[in-house]
Order: structure tokens, then C-alpha cells, then sequence
């Protein structure tokens, strides 16, 4: 037993763990003697979401949707611009809630492997023991617990605990990625891309690892990847994103199985084809993803949507409740002026 | 029909002080025009050392190879300068993973491609530019004439890609190697280019090989597929076979622990362990270590590549 | 007590580390890279030799350095008695040589751990700090690094006099922004990796994190730096003593000996080439060592 416990929980299982509103992040693009450029990178624009304790929520979307920024806003590596932020209840940076530095203790990062996401000059053990140090973790407890991790993720500590990153394989720096991220003993795990750059017969080692993991420690996971398959597999709920606004939420099922939103059926016919016998004919939408710098007007998708109408270059459509899941289309919402939307 | 490309035992390793790195092992196969040859494997397979030895891109110095590699007949790996010249960008084209690197950012594209036919084809500049024109209009980047004057980082990531493929098939190659061309690309922009090479493939009926790691793009392009690991291809068959019934249990473990549609609530059957270390030459069968049908034999001596039944290759003691 | 977790796919081999012998560090592969160059193991050697013997010329048995003698000047090269002749006023060469080391060597090592220190601390901390923080320092730093080293060594050193203590002083304040450039880029470089971002968040306070993650993959670098440095104060507290800025005489000081010994030129030219040498070997040694040693650190490990 040491002395750095994991955080109780508080409210029950009903109050969402982590709840976002209205953030926003703009980055100021170069420019300006003073840095003061004209253009902005609107990356992230009045986004609001929810956690619910226990649950995998899955977060997709191409480049420049935004998804990475988001997740560097919810551990506050990224300072919003505006909006708040929740955690059990607890309001995050702000007189009567908790500090950053508190949030940091409950919810943690799981960086995709690239060669810079462990410090070459640490062994394994140092980076490990890194954050519960931090934390005011004698050194003696500290050792145990990284033993504790790397038996956690499968890899055995006495042949693990002294090498340097150089030293392992993709999977296995993996496998510490996600030991670090587990050794504040977190409640809400944040995976940015962490099986994206794996080969795919150790992604499926690590998406196993992570199932277990997540029982085993009671976990809540927001999972942000570009690969949908994945995103299917792991998640609960999930959300679709587009240059910075969500455009649609809702349960694995309803998403994958009836999407709403034309980009999401874009998104999910743009997978490649298993089959060989049922090849994809026709791309489903053409075009690069846009630069958020100048997002269109209204609806940021109308630029590349094949059912885009005047209404929808005035106004940004909200995102509205429809059944099971939420869209943000005007093509969904009574008596917005589409000619596809009911009266 | 002769074949476009002939690759015969190729052996490829790569010497530093340190260490040797076997990273290709004995390679063959062929390649005929008009069809799509999907290479997959995972990295450290070999696959993309193999692909460059056929335009010979390695450093001299460091590699030593051994094989035959037949383009048309002429054999690569006895070219000289000047006959290598006239295979790279003419007969045999390659595009890469990464289209940022791949150009010049001090030049515009149109510049580029022009230059590239004027080197290859000997046309006039401003014949070069029509052409460098055409083959935008071609790849279907929108305001060609405009796109001619654009700097490579202007573009974007799908339309760089684009570019690189009218670089590459500016000079009317028989061959075009792909190294995998769509790995750093959005979703829905990969579709686009995937669609964009099969269906360029078709219209000058080129032979392509195609390298991924991903199994769905194998299927969406290639005719064929070959499994390449520790550098030797381990089964080699018409795309439908490999998706319907693959031999090798590295196939069969690379397709059963791919996620896709309503595999969600099971558990991933994954292949334990990780890829060998290709410092040393494998004794016996290289995937043994990783291997649930392992038997005695295996690792005695590495088997060969058996035919089981029509055009379906399996290097597996267990196959036939 | 360790928990075993489920996804240890039992039963199969457990996976291995890729094959190195044991946990080298990444200095120990360094090291041993280094030990394998032969340009930098000679370079080393030699200054090994040129440190040792400013530092232990008192007890090498030489000629008082200061004793004049009118009657035996400028004795050409293998003289008896003086094996590398004599200087202008009849002092020994090889004994002014060797003591002229000691200021030499000292007038080029201490503004450059000088400049390390406090361009390095100012640089460390613009990189990480950035923003506005970076910006007030590097523009700062850039008004002097508008000015070419040596045009500002003179200049220096001419507003604050002669004399060893002020030629270390302006060649410090000379070395100060480019070191301060160079060690705040790699560490903007180094604050933009993943695992700094990774330690950031995990709560650890902005000191600690720069202790453990950022100076151990900037020192490098910045070190490499530094080491060819040396070599141009050298040759800079070597013209600045010539042109009668630095060192005042009798001192024996490599640059100072140039400038004396200029008459010498038509009278005996290798005797007045020599001081002109050592500076050369001494700077070559430390620019030699330091591309070494970068190319050392170059391979990731």
C-alpha cells in the first residue's frame, strides 16, 4: 500500500465524470511584429461534451477537425479560450472547485508512439516513477508502483524497468505509454491516436490490453482516433467531428448503424472494402478536408456536401436531438428551411 | 503474355559496423501489365526495401544484395548509371508515402513535372508544360492551369498526392511502384487516390505493386496479394483467396486480429510476441516463435514456398 | 504485490527487448563512439598535452619566462639551451610558449563557460517559457548579434580598456546571444516532444520538469556548441592582445607574442610564425573535437 491513492468518487454513477461547455481554442496564426497575426486557426469552437462514468466515448474526425486540441483542453495542457469544465462535479479552474494540478491527478494522457512521446535519456523506470514522484511519492513506493505497472501492461519489470526507449519495440513503448498514463491511478483515460501508429497485429494486443485494463481499474476512456473501425470496437457513444464543431453524438449503434449526418455516412462508406467482391466504386465525397483557418459560413460541411442548400451558408444548424442520436444538419431539423427537413 | 517484371531470390541486407540487417530474404515473383500486385506486411517485413531494390535505391555502400530483379528483360542489378537513369521515372515510376518530401519546395509542381519531361522526353518547354497540364487535368486536381504555379506546400496533403502521381506518370511508365502512398492521408482523401490509381491503372494498363500495411487497401486495389514477413513473402494468392480462405497462420492472424465491422463485445485474437530481429539470417521458419501450429520441423529448416492449389503460394510446412 | 494482468496472452513467449547488451545509455553510446574516432581521440591527446603542460609549467624545469637578456636575442630554432629560440628582448620561446598557454587557453575557455552559463540559463528559459517571455529575451539577443564578434570585441574592449580582466569580460558578453540562440532553439525543439507534454501533465511543477526532461537532451547540443566556441576565443583574446587591446606585456600571451615578434618577421620567420602556430593547433584541436563530438551524439541511440 502507498500513499498516493486514487481519487474517491463523488455523485454516483449518474453525474457525468467530465463535463465540457462551450469550449474554445483559436491559435493565432503567424504574422504581426508582435505575434499579432490576422489570421486564426479556429480549431476548436463551442464544444460541449459529456463523460458518463464507466463508459469508452469515442471521438473521430480527419485532420483539422480538431480532435487532438480537444483532448489537450480537457487535461489543460491547452488553455481555453473560453468555457468551462467539470469533473464529478467539481468545477476545474475556478474559485470553488478544484486546480488544475487536482484535475491532472484524475485524468491522464496516452500519447500516440511516436519516437518523441518517452524521453530518450530516462530509463523505463525513471519515466514511470516521473509523475508519482512528482506527486510527493517517496522513492521506495515509487519503485514498487512502477513494478506494479509494468506487470499491469504485460511487460516483465525486471527485464523492462532499466532500458531506454531506443531499446523496445512500437508495441511495447506503447505498453508504457499507457503505464505512465496509469500511474496517477487516473479515473478518465484520454487515448489521442494511441494504437494509430502500430502495426496491426500488436494493435490488437494493446485494444486487448486496454479492455482489461478498464475493467480491472475502473477506467473511463475518451478514445480520439481517425480509424473508425477501432473507434467501433472500443467505444460506447461517439462523437464525429468536423473543423472544430461536433456534427454528430450518439450510441455506437445509432452512429455506425443509421448515421444522420452526411459527413458521418461519408466518413463510414469511405473505409475501405473488406470484400473484394464489393469494391468501393465511387468516393463518397470529394475533396480535402478545409483549412479551419476560414471555416465556411453556417454549416463548416456545406463546401463539400452534395446536399448543401441556401439555408445552410446562413445559418450554423445547432446540434438537435433526433431519436437516438444528435445532428447538427439542417437536413434534421423541423422547419429549418431545407428542402429535405421536415415542415 | 511476357512478363513486365521478373524478381527472382532477391536478397537484400544492409552492413554498418554495428550490426548486418537481413532485411530481404529471398523474394520472387512476377508481375504482368495491367495488374495491381498488393504487397502487405507489417514494418520490418521487408516489404518496402523491397520495393526500392527494384529501382536499386538503396546506398551503395551499404547493401549487399544477391538475386535477379528482370524489368522487361534487362536486369536491374547489373545496370550501369546510365541504363538505371533511363529505368527510373521512364520505365519504372514510384510514388511515396510521404508527397511533402517528395518535391522540391524551392520549385512549383508545374516546374517539376515539366522539368521531368523535359529530361526523359526531350519536348520543348513549353510543350513540357502542356503536358505537365494534361497530366494535373489526368489526376483530377481542380484548376490545373492555376495548380501549375502553386508551391508544393500550398497543397494540400490529397492533392500533393495527386501531384506525385502525374510526376510519376508523366513520362508513360510500364511499371509504377507505390510505396505506400495513402498511409499518411485522411479517409476519405484515400478512397479518392485509391480510386484515382486503379482507375489510372486500367486506362494505360500499368503493372503495379502496391505496398500497405493495410489490409483493406490491399483488397480495394490489388489483383494479387502477397504476405511478406522477416523479409520473405509467406503466401502469395488472387486477392480472393487470401480474404476467403488464407493458408498461412501469419495471414490467417493478420486477418483475424484486423478490426472491422461487428467485431465489437469479442475478444481480438491476436498473434503473441513481436517480429524477429533480422540481425541474424532465420534458421527455420522465421514466424515459429509467434507461431500456434508450431511443430518440431519448423524450426529445422526454413520451408519453402509450395503451391496449393491455382496460383496460391503458402511457405508453411503445414500447407498441401 | 505485482498483479498479473489477463492480456499477457499466456502461454505464449513473453516479448523480448530489442536486442542491445544491457541498458547502454545513451552517453555511455557516446562515449564509446567517441573513443572510435581516431580524428577525435589525436585532438584530445594533443590538448590533453597543451592543458597539462600550462597547467604544470612552473615544475617543468623551464627558462624564467620574464628574463630578458640583450645579448641573446632572437637565437634561431634549435639554439643550445633554448630549443625553440629566443623572442625579441632574448626571453626563451619554448618557455614563453608554454606559459603564454596558460593565459591563452584560460583568456579562451572562461568567457565560453562564462557565456554557457548565462546565455545558456537565458536561452534554456526563452525556450521554455516562450511567448512573451522568449520574445523579450531573443530580441534582445538579436540587437547584439547584429554585430559581427569581432567588431564587437574591439569595440568592447576598447570602451572598457586594456587588460586580461576586460577582454575576458567583453569576449563573454560576445558569446552571450549566440549561445543563447542555439540553447533556446533545441529547447523549443525538445518543449514541443510528446513526453515533455506528457510530463506537464501529469501535475509536476515547471522546475522539476525542466531538471529531469529538458536539460538532459539540450545539454548536448548546446555543449557541442560551446566546444567550438573555444577555438574562436581563442583567437579572438589572440587579436584583441595583438592589436594591444587584451593582454598588456610582459605577460606572455600567444596574440601579444604576434604582435611583438612582428619584427622579428625578416630576421628569423619561424620564430615569429611560432606563437601563430600554437594558436592554430589549439583551435583546430577544440573544432575537430567538437564536430567529434557531435557526430557522437548525432545517432539516436
Amino acid at each position: 500500500m502507498d500513499s498516493l491513492l486514487p481519487v474517491e468518487d463523488r455523485g454516483g454513477p449518474a453525474q457525468p465524470l467530465l463535463l465540457a461547455r462551450g469550449l474554445r481554442k483559436h491559435f493565432p496564426v503567424g504574422g504581426g511584429l508582435l505575434g499579432r497575426g490576422r489570421k486564426v486557426v479556429r480549431a476548436v469552437d463551442d464544444l460541449t461534451l459529456s463523460v458518463a462514468k464507466g463508459e469508452t466515448l469515442g471521438v473521430v474526425g480527419e485532420s483539422g477537425c480538431g480532435k487532438s486540441t480537444v483532448a489537450r483542453l480537457l487535461i489543460r495542457l491547452l488553455k481555453p479560450d473560453r468555457g468551462t469544465m467539470v469533473l464529478d462535479g467539481d468545477p476545474v479552474d475556478e474559485p470553488h472547485g478544484i486546480t488544475v494540478n487536482e484535475l491532472r491527478r484524475q485524468v491522464q494522457m496516452v500519447f500516440q508512439d511516436s519516437y518523441a512521446s518517452l524521453n530518450p535519456r530516462l530509463t523505463i523506470a525513471e519515466t514511470l516513477a516521473f509523475a508519482p514522484k512528482a506527486h510527493g511519492l517517496p522513492a521506495a513506493e515509487a519503485r514498487v508502483r512502477v513494478r506494479d505497472l509494468l506487470a499491469k501492461v504485460g511487460l516483465e519489470p525486471d527485464t523492462y524497468a532499466e532500458r531506454y526507449p531506443h531499446e523496445l519495440s512500437g508495441g511495447q513503448r506503447q505498453r508504457v505509454n499507457i503505464a505512465r498514463a496509469l500511474a496517477l491511478r487516473p479515473r478518465l483515460v484520454i487515448l489521442d491516436e494511441a494504437v494509430s501508429a502500430l502495426d496491426k497485429s500488436v494493435e490488437a494486443q494493446v485494444l486487448n490490453m486496454l479492455v482489461d485494463l478498464k475493467t480491472e481499474l475502473s477506467l473511463t476512456y475518451l478514445f480520439i482516433s481517425h480509424d473508425l473501425n477501432v473507434v467501433q470496437y472500443l467505444s460506447d457513444r461517439v462523437l464525429v467531428m468536423y473543423l472544430g464543431k461536433i456534427v454528430e453524438l450518439g450510441p455506437v449503434e445509432a452512429i455506425y448503424g443509421q448515421p444522420q449526418h452526411p459527413y458521418t455516412q461519408a466518413l463510414l462508406s469511405a473505409r475501405p472494402s473488406m470484400d473484394p467482391r464489393k469494391r468501393t466504386k465511387e468516393a463518397p465525397i470529394q475533396g480535402d478536408p478545409p483549412n479551419p483557418i476560414d471555416p465556411p459560413s453556417g454549416c463548416r460541411f456545406r463546401t463539400r456536401c452534395p446536399f448543401a442548400e441556401d439555408v445552410c451558408a446562413r445559418v450554423e444548424p445547432p446540434l438537435t436531438e433526433t431519436g437516438r442520436q444528435a445532428v447538427a444538419c439542417h437536413m434534421r431539423i423541423a422547419g429549418s428551411g431545407h428542402s429535405k427537413a421536415a415542415a | 503474355m511476357s512478363n513486365l517484371l521478373e524478381v527472382r531470390d532477391l536478397h537484400v541486407a544492409f552492413v554498418t559496423p554495428d550490426r548486418t540487417v537481413h532485411a530481404v530474404n529471398g523474394v520472387s515473383f512476377d508481375l504482368r501489365r495491367g495488374e495491381t500486385l498488393g504487397i502487405l506486411g507489417e514494418s520490418g517485413s521487408g516489404k518496402s526495401v523491397t520495393l526500392r531494390s527494384i529501382l536499386r535505391l538503396h546506398p551503395e555502400h551499404r547493401t549487399r544484395w544477391s538475386g535477379s530483379i528482370r524489368v522487361e528483360g534487362d536486369e536491374v542489378l547489373d545496370m550501369g548509371p546510365r541504363a538505371l537513369g533511363d529505368l527510373r521515372g521512364q520505365r519504372v515510376a514510384m510514388i511515396f508515402q510521404e508527397p511533402a518530401t517528395a518535391f522540391d519546395p524551392v520549385f512549383t509542381i508545374g516546374h517539376q513535372i515539366a522539368e521531368t519531361v523535359q529530361r526523359h522526353a526531350g519536348k520543348s518547354e513549353a510543350d513540357a508544360y502542356k503536358r505537365a497540364r494534361e497530366l494535373l487535368e489526368m489526376v483530377r486536381i481542380p484548376s490545373p492551369a492555376q495548380r501549375l504555379k502553386a508551391y508544393p506546400h500550398e497543397m494540400s496533403g490529397g492533392m500533393r498526392q495527386r501531384a506525385m502521381i502525374a510526376l510519376a506518370l508523366s513520362c508513360n511508365p510500364s511499371l509504377l511502384l507505390a510505396d505506400e502512398p495513402t498511409t499518411a492521408l485522411d479517409a476519405t482523401v484515400q478512397i479518392q487516390v485509391l480510386l484515382l490509381i486503379r482507375e489510372l491503372q486500367r486506362e494505360f494498363d500499368l503493372g503495379v505493386i502496391f505496398v500497405t500495411h493495410d489490409i483493406g487497401v490491399a483488397v480495394e486495389v490489388s489483383d494479387r496479394i502477397g504476405v511478406m514477413y522477416a523479409g520473405k513473402i509467406v503466401e502469395l494468392a488472387g486477392v480472393e483467396q487470401m480474404v476467403d480462405a488464407p493458408q498461412h497462420p501469419y495471414s490467417r492472424g493478420l486477418l483475424a486480429s484486423t478490426v472491422h465491422d461487428g467485431m465489437r463485445g469479442q475478444r481480438l485474437e491476436a498473434i503473441p510476441g513481436a517480429p524477429p530481429d533480422l540481425g541474424e539470417v532465420p534458421t527455420g521458419c522465421s514466424f515459429a516463435p509467434r507461431c500456434k501450429f508450431v511443430r518440431p520441423d519448423c524450426v529445422a529448416a526454413p520451408p519453402d514456398l509450395r503451391a496449393t492449389g491455382q496460383s496460391h503460394l503458402v511457405r508453411c510446412v503445414l500447407a498441401a | 504485490m505485482t498483479l498479473q494482468s489477463p492480456s499477457l496472452e499466456l502461454g505464449a513467449p513473453l516479448v523480448q527487448p530489442i536486442a542491445t547488451a544491457g541498458g547502454r545509455s545513451y552517453w555511455q553510446s557516446v562515449r564509446r563512439r567517441l573513443r572510435r574516432d581516431p580524428v577525435t581521440l589525436i585532438c584530445g591527446g594533443v590538448l590533453i598535452l597543451l592543458v597539462a603542460s600550462a597547467l604544470f609549467a612552473p615544475w617543468l624545469g623551464l627558462d624564467d619566462p620574464y628574463k630578458t637578456s640583450m645579448l641573446r636575442r632572437l637565437y634561431p630554432l634549435g639554439s643550445p639551451g633554448h630549443l625553440l629560440g629566443t623572442d625579441e628582448l632574448g626571453r626563451d620561446m619554448l618557455s614563453r610558449l608554454i606559459y603564454g598557454g596558460r593565459l591563452s587557453l584560460f583568456m579562451g575557455v572562461t568567457p565560453v563557460v562564462c557565456a554557457l552559463l548565462i546565455g545558456g540559463l537565458l536561452g534554456i528559459t526563452a525556450g521554455f517559457l516562450g511567448g512573451r517571455v522568449n520574445m523579450l529575451i531573443m530580441r534582445i539577443m538579436d540587437v547584439f548579434y547584429a554585430f559581427p564578434s569581432v567588431l564587437l570585441a574591439i569595440s568592447l574592449s576598447g570602451a572598457m580598456g586594456a587588460g586580461a580582466e576586460n577582454t575576458l569580460l567583453s569576449l563573454t558578453l560576445v558569446f552571450i546571444p549566440p549561445v543563447c540562440r542555439v540553447s533556446e532553439s533545441v529547447t523549443t525543439q525538445v518543449r514541443g516532444f510528446d513526453f515533455v507534454d506528457a510530463a506537464r501533465a501529469s501535475g509536476a511543477g515547471m522546475l522539476n520538469i525542466v531538471r529531469v526532461h529538458v536539460l538532459g537532451n539540450v545539454l548536448g547540443p548546446i555543449l557541442v556548441y560551446a566546444t567550438s566556441l573555444i577555438s574562436v576565443a581563442i583567437i579572438l583574446a589572440a587579436g584583441l592582445s595583438f592589436l594591444g587591446l587584451g593582454v598588456k606585456p610582459p605577460e606572455p600571451e600567444w596574440g601579444l607574442m604576434l604582435n611583438t615578434l612582428r619584427q622579428a618577421i625578416y630576421v628569423n620567420p619561424v620564430l615569429a610564425a611560432l606563437p601563430g602556430v600554437m594558436i592554430f593547433i589549439t583551435s583546430i584541436c577544440f573544432n575537430l573535437m567538437s564536430d567529434g563530438l557531435r557526430a557522437a551524439m548525432d545517432v539516436k541511440a
